[in-house]
């Protein structure tokens, strides 16, 4: 009989608890030096904006902490082990514990929508019980207010509706981190406003710890309870949105009228 | 142009070296963790069905073409009634399997390569892997254990209707009965015909679903790129289904033809 994989709970939960702890990582590609010897911790239940323009690295950072690619210095430590000294069983378990939410939305476009809501449901924490699976996936897609979509392709949603339905497959396993990767990008301001309220609802209900990826000033006021700026790989300031905002720092200051 | 070649011959080691690594990696997964049947039905279903009239159609008007072709040099040589035997033998030991296999390259491996690559440039692989899910389980070793069943099966079909063509354009010419002509077809094949073909297309089949996979998994993040997984993954898988074939006629000629 196959183990159900044991997430939620195994933990040790304190409120201050440093749940993401990246010390000091640098990556290249090549010649091309993404990231230059960034640090960055994230307590529980906090929402962490990392802002920046695009193909600054912001991307990267968050692939580090799900094992996706490894840096070349520095570690990246989640709920205190080092993630590049994971094996397979390890990281599988790691990744049961933080949702991921692409770019794109990333959705299977070869199943249904219930379908790509079930997958992790039944592949990754093995749960057999439909019922139990059925109601599961219907609690989750109203907490995105897309029930009446689930028995659609994904071809026939909306980038909006896309970007809900894969939060809500990332929502689905109830992950203890949430790393957003540009949720709003691609979208028109009301649906963008929607997805950063939708995502700020969603970590209040699960209590998630989050980082979210963005260039969009509108997302990062919503959801940041911390915001810090990164430009050329390197982070350059750090505070809540209003105090960045209003800062003395002529580079975080024009880098703010440059993105608004 | 010396430091070109070099750089080439890296790439390719490099490639071979990832090559190993996947496969041990398809070989790993089909013995741990949970086998996705649902999928593996599902991708016979696509492979297997959805091809059948594609290489129905391709057998049957190649073994019609082979009698139309055959039957004047033969006729000359007195060996009219031999055709059906040479038919049979040419069809079972090589042709059937050999068109199956290129029609299932042109056909199988570039829908793997272009479906995969796809999924990777848009971020499905990695969303899979990174929910703790195992893509290689669902994605890889269905597809090539589908491919590596189905197109035996289809291979034996495409050989009896082939046959069946062939007695078609025997009967325009002359009066043989289907039971005579079929007879005549079945006696002039032993064991030893059929055997060797059936492994042979078993490994097509695996090559067909690895290249397919390798290709697709291994493509760059870019729209270009799925067109150009998919081109390669026929080219590829084309090729080696005559390498295989090159080895495996030695290989059956040294064990059961001397």
């Amino acid at each position: 009989m196959e183990e159900q994989v044991k997430h939620n709970g195994e933990q040790k939960r304190t409120p201050n608890e440093v749940v993401v702890d990246i010390e000091h990582i640098s990556k290249s590609f090549g010649d091309n030096e993404v990231l230059k010897d960034i640090s960055l911790k994230v307590k529980r239940g906090e929402n962490v904006v990392v802002l920046g323009k695009s193909g600054q690295g912001k991307s990267v950072t968050i692939q580090c902490i799900v094992g996706l690619l490894n840096p070349d210095e520095g570690v990246v430590k989640v709920f205190g082990d080092v993630v590049a000294d994971m094996g397979d069983k390890q990281l599988k378990a790691l990744r049961t514990k933080v949702g991921f939410l692409f770019q794109s939305g990333a959705l299977y476009d070869s199943m249904t929508v219930r379908e790509n809501l079930e997958f992790p449901l039944t592949r990754v924490l093995k749960m057999k019980d439909k019922a139990e699976i059925d109601q599961r996936v219907e609690e989750v897609l109203e907490g995105v207010g897309l029930l009446d979509a689930i028995d659609k392709m994904p071809s026939d949603l909306s980038g909006g509706m896309r970007k809900r339905v894969g939060l809500a497959r990332t929502m689905i396993v109830k992950p203890e981190i949430m790393l957003y990767d540009e949720p709003t990008t691609g979208l028109d301001p009301i649906t963008s406003r929607e997805i950063s309220e939708l995502i700020l609802n969603m970590q209040k209900k699960y209590k998630t710890s989050s980082i979210i990826i963005t260039h969009d000033m509108e997302c990062a006021k919503i959801t940041g309870d911390r915001v810090v700026i990164m430009n050329d790989g390197e982070y350059i300031a750090e505070g809540s949105f209003d105090e960045l905002q209003s800062s003395d720092d002529e580079l975080v200051r024009s880098f703010f009228n440059e993105t608004t | 142009m010396a430091e070109q070649a070099l750089t080439g011959y890296k790439k390719w080691m490099e490639g071979v070296g990832e090559q190993g690594v996947f496969f041990s990696r398809f070989f790993r997964n089909i013995f741990t963790g949970g086998f996705e049947w649902s999928e593996f039905v599902r991708q016979c279903y696509e492979i297997g069905y959805k091809s059948f009239m594609l290489v129905g159609l391709t057998s049957f008007i190649m073994g019609l073409v082979l009698i139309l072709q055959l039957r004047p040099s033969m006729v000359d040589m007195g060996a009219e009634s031999m055709l059906p035997k040479t038919l049979a033998v040419s069809f079972i030991r090589e042709m059937g399997p050999v068109i199956t296999a290129i029609i299932c390259a042109g056909k199988i491996a570039s829908s793997i390569g272009a479906e995969l690559g796809s999924m990777k440039v848009t971020e499905q692989i990695d969303a899979m892997e990174v929910s703790g899910a195992n893509p290689m389980q669902y994605l890889v070793v269905t597809r090539i254990l589908a491919t590596t069943i189905m197109v035996p099966i289809l291979a034996l079909m495409g050989d009896v209707i082939g046959l069946f063509g062939g007695f078609l354009a025997l009967n325009f010419t002359d009066d043989i009965s289907f039971s005579l002509y079929f007879h005549k077809c079945i006696s002039s094949l032993e064991f030893i015909d059929f055997l060797p073909a059936l492994v042979k297309t078993m490994f097509f089949g695996f090559a067909i679903g690895f290249v397919g996979c390798y290709k697709g998994f291994h493509s760059d993040k870019g729209t270009e790129s799925v067109g150009l997984a998919a081109n390669s993954a026929v080219v590829t898988a084309s090729l080696w289904i005559f390498v295989i074939d090159a080895f495996a006629v030695q290989v059956t000629s040294i064990l059961f033809y001397r």
